[in-house]
């Protein structure tokens, strides 16, 4: 790929970070030859949310999974830059992305409950990392507490995670990831495919969550972001000379001011609706 | 479009007007139907043929008793049911756990990419197409002579293996592949191993689909002459297989044997062993379908 004229580097960073739990340090991830996102300096701070919005195709759920290494899974797909958790680079060669993952978990955006028992989806975590089978039963039921959902489950743990509606499945999901007690969560649009009481009852658990785990979120849902966010990045898709699309960060600021006093034109013109 | 729109609405009920189904696609309808009618009958004629034939002699001396040639109304197909029992479960021993393992690596750990695996893929393919004698061919100059296995139980397991083990691999990999993408990345994503999410989440979701793949494999094996002729399965035997060693018989070859004898009461003997080997098969055919329905999985 050669390197052909942008915009310049967005100069309107804010909301500086102090101690972050993650850190992307000049990060471009690729698609085979196509640069999906181009040069991303971005810092997660802990035990807060922070939201990705921006347009289809600008490259945010690309981003979201450089985070805990699901990119590898795609063939072709590759990594540059610095990716750091705690300050360890999680792309470095003597990493584990096993190890990774078990940290910082995932939730994806359809709900993807596996075709087993409501227990054992919860279990199957802690059971492939080796824990002992007496702990399995608080584990599950601490973990289903946390995610709001055992009231409404505990008299039929037995019966299958896939029988439970679209936002009882998303819900679970997120339990399940909390059960093998990760460091750092992300949620790739965890709410697109459900109602609007689902929505705010998942909206409501991340609030809870955020006081013990660090949360990224990616939504298209702009109010979602002003509701559950502690800090937005709003990325955009810039169309290079050659036509070709890449992701790029625009604004990384605390929520109520990239929402109330956007540094950007491109993010006043996307938050107000005029694009995008 | 906009025409259709604007257009009075006696005009609109002119042209929803329901002409009948032209002719020509009434004649297509026929033709597809004739197309399925050949196998139905060929069935239903074969099925008819065999029954009216060997009904009187489906009576129990056809499994209790030792093939004769001397005495058809005492001689049984006993060795050849069993010697049948012995090969398919041998063979079944031998190919599934190779075919299903060799699927796992197509599907979940070869780049599919690299030029290699491509070319595995395609002759994976061919092998499924090559006619049953040249794996009879095989068996008899590798596994019976080279190997010096002989002509025994497990020469002939060990090459009907070969023969079927392309479909059991096709078909098992169709059942993994079947396993949404999603369940394996909530797996990984929560710090599995591939392995673990192999082994824990994919097998147990592709169960129902590798097991119809694998009894319809083992079906076609069960019915192969073909190759076993060429593997000693053809010698007169009067006794059950005792052993992974043993000398056998099967079932379609006894047949072949006794449709070669020229006495009409030997004809009647093939046509009830038939009945026995047709059963077992649609018993088969019809435990794939239970276990289809049975596991069918909706993501």
């Amino acid at each position: 790929m050669t390197t052909t004229a942008l915009a310049p580097r967005p100069a309107t960073i804010g909301g500086r970070v102090a101690d972050p739990t993650m850190e992307m340090r000049g990060v471009d991830v690729y698609y085979g030859d196509y640069q999906a996102v181009r040069d991303i300096d971005l810092p997660i701070a802990r035990h807060e949310i922070t939201a990705f919005i921006g347009p289809s195709g600008c490259g945010k759920s690309t981003l979201l999974r450089a985070f805990n290494r699901m990119n590898d899974l795609i063939p072709g797909a590759r990594v540059t830059g610095e990716v750091l958790y705690r300050g360890v680079d999680i792309y470095a060669p003597e990493v584990d992305p096993i190890e990774v993952r078990r940290r910082v978990g995932m939730v994806f955006q359809k709900p993807n409950p596996f075709p087993k028992s409501i227990y054992d989806n919860i279990a199957y975590g802690p059971r492939v990392l080796g824990t002992s089978k007496k702990d399995l039963d608080d584990i599950v039921e601490q973990s289903l507490t946390r995610a709001a959902l055992w009231d409404e489950v505990k008299g039929k743990l037995d019966s299958s995670g896939m029988a439970l509606s679209g936002g009882q499945q998303q819900r679970l999901c997120i339990a399940r990831c909390i059960a093998v007690n990760p460091d750092v969560i992300l949620m790739d649009e965890p709410c697109a495919s459900l109602d609007p009481i689902a929505t705010a009852k998942i909206e409501d658990l991340m609030r809870e969550l955020a006081a013990e785990y660090t949360i990224v979120i990616v939504t298209h849902n702009m109010q979602q972001a002003t509701r559950v966010s502690d800090r937005t990045a709003f990325f955009t898709a810039d169309v290079d000379d050659a036509g070709v699309r890449h992701g790029r960060l625009v604004e990384f600021a605390a929520t109520p001011e990239l929402f109330g006093s956007p540094k950007d034109p491109r993010t006043e013109g996307y938050i107000s609706g005029r694009f995008g | 479009m906009s025409t259709v729109l604007t257009a009075p609405a006696e005009q609109v009920t002119e042209e929803l007007r329901d002409a009948g189904q032209p002719l020509r696609d009434r004649g297509f309808r026929w033709l597809l139907f004739a197309a399925l009618s050949v196998g139905i009958i060929t069935l239903a004629v074969l099925l008819v043929f065999v029954f009216s034939k060997g009904m009187p002699r489906l009576t129990p001396t056809l499994w209790q008793n030792m093939p004769s040639i001397r005495f058809p109304d005492k001689a049984g197909a006993q060795s050849a049911i069993m010697g049948t029992i012995w090969v398919i479960v041998t063979t079944a021993v031998i190919c599934l756990p190779v075919g299903v393992m060799a699927a796992i690596y197509l599907e979940e750990y070869a780049d599919a990419s690299k030029r290699f695996n491509r070319i595995v893929e395609i002759n994976i393919q061919n092998l499924a197409a090559v006619p049953s004698i040249v794996y009879g061919i095989l068996g008899l100059g590798v596994i019976a002579r080279a190997l010096m296995l002989g002509q025994t139980v497990i020469t002939a397991a060990l090459t009907l293996s070969l023969l079927v083990l392309p479909v059991v691999i096709i078909s098992s990999r169709e059942a993994i592949r079947a396993v949404p993408q999603s369940i394996r990345a909530g797996s990984l994503a929560l710090g599995a191993t591939q392995w673990q999410t192999v082994s824990r989440q994919v097998l147990p979701a592709a169960v129902p689909g590798i097991a119809t793949g694998a009894i319809l494999a083992l079906s076609r094996a069960i019915g192969e002459a073909a190759p076993l002729l060429l593997l000693g399965a053809v010698t007169f035997i009067t006794f059950n297989p005792d052993g992974l060693m043993s000398s056998y018989t099967v079932m379609p070859i006894q047949i072949y044997n006794w449709i070669s004898q020229s006495r009409e009461e030997f004809q009647i003997l093939a046509a009830a062993l038939c009945i026995i080997l047709l059963a077992v098969l649609l018993l088969m055919n019809g435990f794939a379908i239970y276990l289809r329905n049975r596991f069918q999985r909706r993501w």
